[in-house]
């Protein structure tokens, strides 16, 4: 590559080094300035330039081949998740730029940072429904923070630089850039700079004190306060405050799915899982505590249950990056707006030591009832056939909390996210919001690049599995060593217990005729295992965890097994049935 | 009214002159199946700042979650939102009716002068009206004007400025003074 050294002068008369080269190049130099490790991507026609600009720096970018773009986006989340980094993803234009969508829509509504660059036709073609031309810049604007279409190298570096302070400044998000094929080959005076502000962007909104002062006055005086803690604290970095705040107050917590890790799952003061499929205590008593704290979350529907039933006795008190968040679903007599780190800091300056005993005693009493109706049979069932929870129990005692679950959607991920223990932030990767099926393999993989020296396991139900299987090849051909469970129960299980429990048992499409998994992984070259029988399970697992590589093991569990407690659609949090 | 019944609203943006971002705007009322009754984009009193101006029929709850929705955009530097009471709001309308109308006495001109309207053109086969002025003004004239024959009639969407001495201009030149 010969590069051509210049000066140009800027409007203030500055002096800055430029290089002559073209788009492509550009792109690639500032994927290095961004600390850009790891990219995922499928090539194609449109984004040839790019891809030949990696060529020459593969020893600084490692370009992750996946075997199908929406596989590619994933994994950039699932190594976002981990890294708290802009996943980055890249694909050509037309089909490749729309099998992105579905990740891109993942990535805005559980707010994972995402940069994704596509190619596109050449500038002088647009419009022109050229061969592989789709606007992907009107189709992805619903499901991305930000995007825009390069169609002059001279745009690059500042549209790019705004692209990785967009995706993850304030509430972070997915941003796609389109590149026109014409300015990747374009030769321009490349100089970069990283992007600091945006004058009409406020990634964290100013913090009012006066709002802090009367949330912690509120906290003060509150007698069954309860704590919803959400992402927010990890996107914030905000474990560590967020444990003070929650040791110093004594109040009990509980978790969104997106929320859990933050806090180790054994803290004496978790109490546990929010919403549909969440634990018994958290849900009752929302309608039961003077003062609800919401940190980081935005009361989806699945954590609220009906809206006119939910925490009606509180007093509401919202610590919230996003404006738009604030009444969205649940009114806030205390909106407290700013990034949780800086907000739960000012907090705990104000907020008295304090315990709540005989009110945590209620959550525990919760809890007994849970452990007696729904827990014990799930983790030591007296059934012939295994249960998703006795597999989870089996990997808590090896990980002892350290391993980072990366779950797919569905029953399994109920179960996941139940009953694994976590003592690192951080750790529990799951498609929240979108809960998209597919997502877990290939988050998998991301999550393992992202954190090489962790456990990462994926657990993922037989559905699931199907939609994204072809990753297998991705991990064979990265050696990356991600551990693969399948909870098989031959059905689309959680669309399963809806139809017995609301349709009439009329199992429409649910029951899948399945392959044999072992021959197709083998055809993967990553080792495998099935388990039927519990004298082998605990051995089987042990083998899994301690195989120095990739490694699949399928565990045949019950086929009509449910996920309980649970919250009725339509019903209020604290109509939770236990069976 | 309250906060659930429907009435109208005007909803004004001070934005960045970006291309799509009147798409990205556009979408956040798809998404919700409200309806969008007119919508314009123009020029604003500050320098490269461009303005929406959008009037809407909803209920104040779902217009403030909108708005909300509307400032979270990149490009957005404030949007805010106004009950007709608190806004002074015209839409303009041009009328083409056949010049012949002219000929059959003074009629039309008595009518354009009545609702203080005035003729923009006069051409050969027909002539163009306008008038600037409340929805209900525009449609009075065009009640008015059907006996003759009116062969285009278009109307404007609704441009607006708040009933306050500077409105959520002010915290536009904050933000720009900033920067």
């Amino acid at each position: 590559m010969k590069i051509m050294e210049s000066q140009i002068v800027t409007k203030q008369n500055k002096k800055i080094n430029t290089e002559f080269i073209n788009g492509a190049e550009a792109v690639v130099k500032i994927l290095i300035e961004e600390q850009v490790e790891v990219a995922f991507g499928y090539p194609g026609g449109a984004i040839m330039p790019i891809y030949d600009a990696l060529y020459d720096e593969q020893d600084r970018i490692q370009h992750v081949l996946a075997r199908h773009e929406q596989g590619a986006i994933h994994a950039a989340q699932g190594f976002a998740r981990v890294t708290t980094k802009p996943g980055v993803c890249l694909a050509t234009s037309g089909p490749g730029a729309t099998n992105l969508i579905t990740g891109l829509a993942d990535a805005q509504i559980d707010s994972t940072p995402l940069v994704c660059i596509t190619g596109q036709v050449p500038s002088s073609l647009l419009g022109s429904d050229a061969f592989q031309e789709t606007d992907v810049i009107g189709i992805s604007m619903p499901v991305t923070k930000w995007n825009y279409q390069i169609t002059d190298a001279n745009e690059i570096p500042e549209v790019l630089a705004k692209a990785f302070y967009i995706a993850r400044s304030g509430r972070p998000g997915p941003v796609l850039i389109d590149i026109t094929k014409d300015a990747q080959f374009q030769k321009f005076d490349y100089s970069y700079t990283c992007f600091k502000k945006i004058r009409s962007y406020v990634p964290k909104p100013e913090i009012d004190l006066s709002s802090i002062e009367k949330a912690a006055s509120a906290i003060n005086n509150a007698k069954r306060p309860l704590i919803l803690f959400g992402q927010g604290v990890i996107l914030a970095n905000a474990e560590k405050e967020f444990k003070n705040l929650v040791e110093k107050t004594g109040i009990p917590s509980a978790w969104t799915i997106l929320g859990l890790s933050a806090l180790d799952t054994d803290h004496p003061l978790n109490v546990g899982m929010l919403g549909m499929h969440g634990n018994y205590g958290p849900n009752l008593l929302t309608n039961e505590c003077d003062i609800l704290i919401a940190i980081g979350m935005r009361f989806d529907d699945r954590v609220t249950g009906n809206l006119s039933k939910y925490a009606k006795q509180a007093k509401v008190i919202h610590l919230e990056i996003d404006p738009a968040e604030i009444n969205k679903n649940v009114k806030a007599d205390i909106p407290v707006l700013g990034d949780a780190k800086e907000t739960i800091s000012h907090l705990l300056k104000l907020v008295k030591l304090n315990s709540h005993e005989k009110w945590l005693q209620r959550f525990i009493d919760c809890a007994k009832i849970e452990r007696e109706k729904v827990i014990d049979k799930e983790l030591n069932p007296d059934s012939e056939t295994l249960s998703m929870g006795e597999v989870i129990n089996i990997i808590n005692k090896h990980t002892q909390g350290d391993a980072i679950i990366v779950s797919d959607v569905g029953q399994h991920q109920m179960v996941a996210c139940r009953y694994s223990k976590f003592s690192k932030s951080k750790s529990n990767i799951t498609s929240g919001g979108l809960g998209t099926m597919g997502f877990g393999l290939p988050a998998a993989l991301g999550a393992k690049l992202g954190a090489p020296d962790r456990t990462v396991i994926a657990v993922i139900g037989d559905g699931g599995f199907q939609m994204t299987i072809q990753e297998l090849a991705t991990i064979y051909q990265t050696k990356a060593k991600v551990k693969i469970l399948l909870l098989n129960n031959e059905f689309l299980g959680m669309v399963r217990q809806w139809q017995q429990l609301f349709f009439e048992k009329r199992y429409s499409s649910t029951e899948m005729i399945n392959p044999d998994f072992q021959t197709i992984v083998k055809g993967y070259y990553i080792p495998t295992k099935k388990v039927t029988e519990r004298d082998k399970l605990e051995k089987s697992i042990e083998e899994f965890l301690n195989f120095d590589g990739a490694y699949f093991l399928e565990v045949m569990v019950g086929k009509e097994n449910n996920v309980f407690p649970m919250v009725p659609s339509g019903a209020g949090v604290s109509e939770i049935r236990l069976e | 009214m309250t906060r659930m019944q429907k009435e109208e609203f005007t909803i004004t943006a001070y934005t960045e002159n970006h291309v799509g971002l009147l798409h990205r705007i556009t979408i956040i009322f798809t998404k919700r199946k409200v309806n969008i009754e007119s919508i314009t984009a123009s020029e604003s009193e500050k320098d490269g700042i461009h303005r929406f101006t959008i009037a809407v029929t909803e209920t104040e709850e779902a217009v403030e979650k909108i708005v909300k929705q509307i400032e979270k955009q990149i490009e957005v530097l404030k949007a805010d939102y106004y009950k007709n009471k608190e806004v002074v709001q015209q839409e303009v309308a041009l009328y083409k009716i056949p010049s012949k109308s002219l000929t059959n006495g003074i009629e039309v001109e008595r009518i354009v002068r009545q609702h203080n309207a005035r003729f923009l053109t006069i051409e050969k086969g027909f002539l163009v009206i306008e008038k600037a002025g409340f929805r209900r003004e525009t449609k009075a004239l065009f009640d008015d004007l059907i006996p003759f024959g009116i062969n285009e009639f278009v109307r404007s969407g609704r441009i607006a400025v708040s009933r306050e001495e500077h409105g959520i201009g002010e915290y536009v030149e904050q933000i720009l003074s900033k920067s």
